[in-house]
């Protein structure tokens, strides 16, 4: 069957056939976040009902530190600018420079991370572990998801540098490297969430 | 070493397990022999283990449907004779303990591992024909969400002969279901299962939403897609916003058992009530996830046995959007009783209602799809025409209960039993059913065995108004839902008549599996020879039973809606000749064995995690990590068929050879 | 399967003995007549759906042809009478809607067969505006007014709104055990277990907590349910016209006895309760923190009976039901499994 060659600007989206990959994979990656942001919103909600629930123990304002606090956030928002600057080094395909954001980020993140691990660490110190009460066990949970995502996220970014290393810069890893900047970007929405009403809301 | 598991998991005094596990455990060593023996695994790893084919998953969701059908199935109808039995005094022939577990696993296994994987089977293999696509838009990712799916039925199976099951009922409210209630491994092993099979159905949504907005064949606008799939749509955009409730829910209650927190518990400051919220808030969008599919496939049936096109397109499309809106706006309705107070219990009660309109305008439009038609009697209409009576009877118990006073005495009653089961049954499982036989031909090549499928059809219909009517005069009796046993020998006699309607479902069951047998053997009276047998309206009749690997040599050109009635009209009308066609090369997905191994740690992940054996867990984990990082580095991962492979394929065919 | 060894077949042989007290319910209704100062138009619910009231003789005759009433089918109270008038009423709506679906359903698919000559085939009907109108307004006008009748119905019947009534009301205290249903009369200060003894035609105040897990308080001739929950009360009124025997159980399955966690409730007539609660006075023991903990550990329970009680014991037991503790329902915990509290 012949079609007459309508240019494909003309076509409506919805009528042009079949997407290419890296449509496919991003659309379906930010479905996947979207699931995910879900996720945090159970979170959230627990934490919500939960978090006058001290059972006579420690509550949000005698446990958190806001100094700390905003270094983790200013970690983690500048670790996302890095991530931009990685991701437009890598549309690039220059390597090297790709690399060095991509350490930076990692050194970014792991900062986040140790900063929060210290603070889960004095807190369970001085006896506000999880099994406390119901206010810290949907404290830990939510801040403790959103550093397994982090982790899990430098994980992620080890694995690219190798794939990058030992792939280059095919369609896949591109893919995969918009997937990644995604989900990083989002971790940092999520964050900006969970510090405004765990860490601000607390006083 | 091996956590708490020890010999005595095993239930060394219980006959009906042992029995169970010897016969299952025997049934499946001789197909596994069989299998050796005949050297078939080289074929069953290459074609079905590792196949990433939506239309071979679809079969493999639909046979594991069918097969945890009998297990499900068997639980019911222990629990029928049970009561039928237990009456004033009598303590029937299952004690509590069983009973309890019986129940759960029944709605457990019904819901999750039955219906869903029944309703995702025959999703994955139509939309992508229905759309004019080669594959889904992640076909490893759908081999995987298989294979979770699969080793949640592996674990729950597991929990009959090691260990037990919970006896918390299929949604394991807390306080009951924490560890100071439940101390035991029942309630570990249902959480574990649904949490990985949860995994598969999230990723199976992602895809499913994917494919349908991003691979639909050129032409074929939003309006111009078949009804199924747009309750197909509907129902992943349910999944995708409502499964990850359920995994965060039953992470929370994992958190309780395993650490110590305290989400649920009572006591420091745990919120029992919160469960109940977070799970309905999943559990309603849950059941619209299970029966718009099956709207869908009575729309394509109705249709396609009427001769006619289905009346009122619109407005069946804007009714599957409403609901899928709605239904994420009802759940408190499953507990009025506790104690919301007047404002809320009305403001859902009336939501509720609601949503029963664009429900009723299906109904009604279906009927129109009917009037003036030309019906053929084929099984899958027969299912439709059971269907509507049973649902709209269903649907009228649930606008009964959605009155919160009417609610007050019913709630948890033998009443809601059977609403539920009546649209359930009447809705999904008759859906599946007219979609199995509807898409049997296509997928195999020939069409089941007719005059048993009829018998399956009225075993069902009439073995459900029996099994279920009972219940409804039960309940208004005053019989509440998961006792053992009961005192008024009054309820008796309408026990009994239940356990009648089970036992004739049973022989509609065991007709099914043999209607498959049968049709294998006499396949060939019953060919399938130009791709259409029901004189269809949709893509999938255009291309030959069963479609090759690539569904399309060429992708449709879409025009309007009912693409391939249309087609066959020009035809008729000279407009379009069809002839020779010119072919491009593609790409086709390889086969990857990701989703068979990593479902295989998954079980090793979860049934580690149940039992307590740390290490072992980590090896599970990193068993899929490791998976995870070799599919990362596969670059061989698709398969170029050229246009010669084609065109010869297509004049094979054409020639008459085998399809 | 694990089965746990206190639970076997010995355990429902034991329960089937202490189920139901002596004298057992289901013929005694009934008993003494309809107290003269009392009707049921005396609560206060709105009757607009007076005028349906004939509908509800021949409907409830067809579909009670065969069946012994009992349950939602016969109640005794004002509550249960409205919850049941409203399901017979919405009931008959929806009959007058599905009857002719169904009808029309089974005439389409017969008329319209392949086979019939005489049927007029309209091939490219798929489309008609005035059909929709009617197809979308019926079922939006039912639901409209179905959705009035649960919003008013819905406030009249709040479970916490209280009865009105001449007569002033009986205070009870609930707690939900594992499987026994504890009755606290504060006001009395005496206390039953799986028997609430209540005056006829006297509204009845209850309030009720859990031990642990959730219950759900059920007397289907008396009217609505509410769920028990620990550490929370919740609220339900409930008024018995006349003098008889009701069954009541929990409606929320609660473990390995919950089918025998049934309990009677006994309507006297209003003279006669003081009489009963002078009665038990000196003859029950004391029901205290202690006896309490005894009376939770989880068993079945015969009927019995405490002729005092500790004062505010019932803010106790919820203030108990707020305290971690390791609860557990397993007198022993079973091999093989580990009790990590």
């Amino acid at each position: 069957m012949t079609v007459a060659a309508t240019p494909i600007e003309e076509i409506p989206l919805s009528l042009r056939g079949p997407a290419p990959t890296r449509v496919l994979v991003g659309y379906g990656f930010w479905l996947f976040l979207l699931s995910d942001i879900i996720i945090f919103g159970v979170f959230f909600a627990a934490y919500a009902v939960l978090s006058g629930e001290t059972a006579g123990g420690p509550g949000g304002p005698q446990l958190f530190e806001r100094g700390r606090v905003l270094i983790e956030t200013g970690c983690l928002l500048a670790s996302s600018f890095t991530c931009g600057m990685m991701a437009i080094a890598a549309t690039r395909r220059a390597r090297g420079t790709t690399f060095f954001w991509a350490l930076v980020t990692m050194a970014l993140g792991a900062t986040f991370l140790s900063l929060e691990t210290i603070e889960f660490a004095r807190m369970a110190a001085s006896g506000a572990v999880p099994q406390r009460s119901a206010f810290l066990s949907s404290f830990f949970t939510l801040v403790g998801t959103h550093g397994l995502h982090v982790t899990t996220g430098l994980v992620w970014l080890g694995v690219m540098i190798a794939q990058i290393a030992t792939l280059g810069f095919s369609a896949a890893v591109q893919r995969r490297l918009l997937c990644f900047t995604l989900f990083w970007h989002a971790l940092d929405i999520v964050w900006v969430g969970v510090f405004t009403i765990v860490y601000l809301g607390a006083h | 070493m091996l956590g708490r598991l020890t010999w005595s998991a095993i239930p060394w005094g219980e006959p009906i397990p042992l029995i169970t596990a010897g016969v299952v455990g025997a049934g499946l060593a001789s197909i596994l022999g069989l299998i050796v023996w005949r050297g078939w695994f080289p074929y069953l790893w290459r074609e079905w283990l590792t196949s990433t084919d939506h239309k071979r998953i679809g079969v493999l969701y639909c046979g594991l449907a069918l097969a945890m059908l009998v297990r499900g199935f068997s639980d019911a109808i222990m629990m029928r004779a049970q009561l039928a039995l237990a009456a004033h005094g009598a303590p029937g022939y299952l004690p509590p303990d069983h009973y309890n577990q019986i129940f759960s696993a029944h709605g457990t296994i019904m819901i999750f591992f039955v219906a869903m994987p029944f309703v995702v089977g025959l999703m994955n293999f139509a939309v992508p024909l229905q759309i004019g696509a080669r594959d889904v838009a992640f076909p490893v990712l759908n081999a995987v969400s298989f294979w979770l799916t699969a080793a949640g039925v592996l674990l729950v199976n597991v929990s009959l002969v090691v260990g037990e099951f919970s006896r918390t009922g299929w949604l394991a409210y807390p306080p009951l279901s924490e560890t100071a209630f439940s101390p035991g491994v029942g309630v570990d092993y249902y959480l574990w299962s649904l949490q990985i099979s949860g995994l598969g159905t999230l990723l199976s949504g992602i895809n499913l939403v994917v494919t349908i907005l991003k691979l639909r064949a050129p032409g074929m606008g939003y309006m111009r897609m078949p009804v199924f799939v747009w309750t197909a749509l509907a129902s992943n955009l349910l999944i995708v916003a409502a499964f990850p409730v359920l995994t965060a829910t039953f992470a929370m209650l994992l958190l309780d058992r395993y650490c110590g927190f305290h989400f649920f518990t009572i006591g420091a400051g745990g919120n029992p009530m919160m469960y109940i919220n977070l799970i309905w808030i999943w559990g309603h969008p849950e059941v619209y996830i299970l029966i718009l599919p099956g709207f869908g496939i009575f729309s394509e049936v109705i249709a396609t046995f009427s001769g006619k096109p289905l009346f009122g397109y619109r407005s069946m499309v804007a009714a599957t959007m409403v609901i899928c809106m709605l239904s994420f706006m009802v759940w408190l309705h499953h507990f009025f009783t506790m104690g919301a107070g007047a404002n809320v219990n009305a403001f859902f009660g009336v939501m509720t209602m609601v949503i029963a309109v664009p429900t009723g305008v299906k109904v009604f439009n279906w009927l129109f799809t009917m009037y003036g038609g030309s019906i053929r009697f084929e099984v899958p209409m027969l299912w439709a025409i059971g269907f509507i009576i049973t649902f709209v009877i269903g649907g009228a118990t649930g606008v009964l209960l959605a009155i919160p006073p009417a609610d007050f005495v019913l709630h948890n009653s033998l009443f809601l039993i059977a609403h539920f089961h009546n649209t359930a049954i009447g809705g999904v499982l008759f859906g599946a059913m007219a979609g199995y036989t509807y898409w049997f031909p296509k997928a195999f090549g020939f069409r089941l065995e007719e005059r048993l499928g009829k018998a399956v059809f009225w075993c069902w219909l009439i073995g459900f108004y029996l099994a279920f009517m009972p219940l409804y005069v039960l309940g208004l009796m005053g019989a509440t839902r998961r006792m053992q046993h009961y005192d008024d020998p009054n309820w008796q006699p309408l026990m009994i008549v239940a356990f009648a309607g089970a036992v004739l479902i049973l022989i509609g069951i065991m007709l099914t599996v043999l209607q498959l047998y049968v049709s294998i053997r006499t396949r060939e009276h019953r060919r399938d020879t130009n791709g259409d047998p029901w004189v269809g309206r949709t893509l999938e009749w255009s291309i030959p039973s069963p479609p090759p690997a690539w569904n399309f040599a060429v992708l449709p050109q879409v025009e309007g809606l009912d693409a391939w009635w249309t087609t066959k009209q020009r035809r008729l009308d000279g407009a379009d000749p069809g002839g020779a066609r010119a072919f491009a090369p593609f790409h086709l997905p390889r086969r990857n064995p990701t989703g068979f191994t990593a479902a295989f740690f998954a079980v090793v992940m979860g049934f580690a995690l149940i039992w307590h054996i740390w290490w072992m867990a980590l090896g599970g984990v990193a068993g899929i990590v490791a998976l995870g990082l070799r599919q990362a580095w596969r670059t061989e991962t698709e398969v170029e068929v050229s246009a010669a492979d084609i065109a010869a394929y297509d004049q094979a065919r054409m020639a008459g050879g085998p399809a | 399967m694990r089965s746990d060894p206190a639970y076997s077949n010995d355990f429902v042989a034991t329960v089937a003995k202490t189920s139901w007290p002596q004298g057992a319910v289901g013929a005694e209704r009934g008993r003494g007549g309809r107290p003269s100062n009392l009707g049921p138009d005396d609560v206060a619910i709105s009757h607009h759906t007076k005028r349906l009231r004939p509908l509800f003789a021949p409907v409830a005759a067809i579909s009670l042809a065969a069946c012994h009433r009992s349950g939602v089918l016969d109640p005794q109270g004002p509550v249960a009478r409205a919850e049941t008038l409203i399901l017979i009423d919405a009931t008959a709506i929806m009959l007058a809607v599905i009857v002719p679906v169904i009808a029309v359903t089974l005439a389409f698919a017969w008329w319209y067969r392949r086979g019939n000559a005489h049927a007029r085939r309209r091939s490219d009907f798929a489309y008609s505006g005035p059909i929709e109108m009617v197809v979308w307004s019926i079922p939006l006008l039912i639901i409209l007014f179905l959705g009035g009748i649960a919003w008013t119905s819905s406030h009249e019947l709040d479970t916490a709104r209280p009865l009105k009534s001449d007569r002033p009301p009986v205070n009870v205290e609930v707690v939900s055990l594992d499987w026994k249903w504890l009755f606290i009369y504060p006001d009395q200060g005496v206390a039953t277990v799986n028997r609430l003894v209540i005056p006829a035609g006297t509204p009845i105040r209850l309030r009720l907590t859990s031990s642990g897990v959730m219950n759900s308080f059920l007397v289907p001739q008396l009217g609505s349910q509410i769920y028990t929950m620990a550490g929370m009360t919740t609220e339900l009124n409930l008024l018995a016209d006349r003098p008889g025997q009701y069954k009541g159980f929990s409606a929320q399955f609660s473990g390995a006895g919950f089918s025998d966690m049934r309990f009677i409730v006994e309507t006297v007539p209003p003279d006669r309760f003081g009489g009963w609660v002078a009665a038990l006075r000196p003859h029950g023991g004391l029901l205290d923190i202690p006896a309490y903990r005894a009376l939770a550990r989880p068993a079945l329970s015969a009927t019995g009976y405490y002729g005092s009680v500790a004062p505010s014991l019932f803010d106790v037991i919820i203030a108990d039901g707020t305290q971690w503790r390791c609860h557990t329902q397993a007198p022993s915990a079973t091999k093989g499994s580990a009790v990590a509290c």
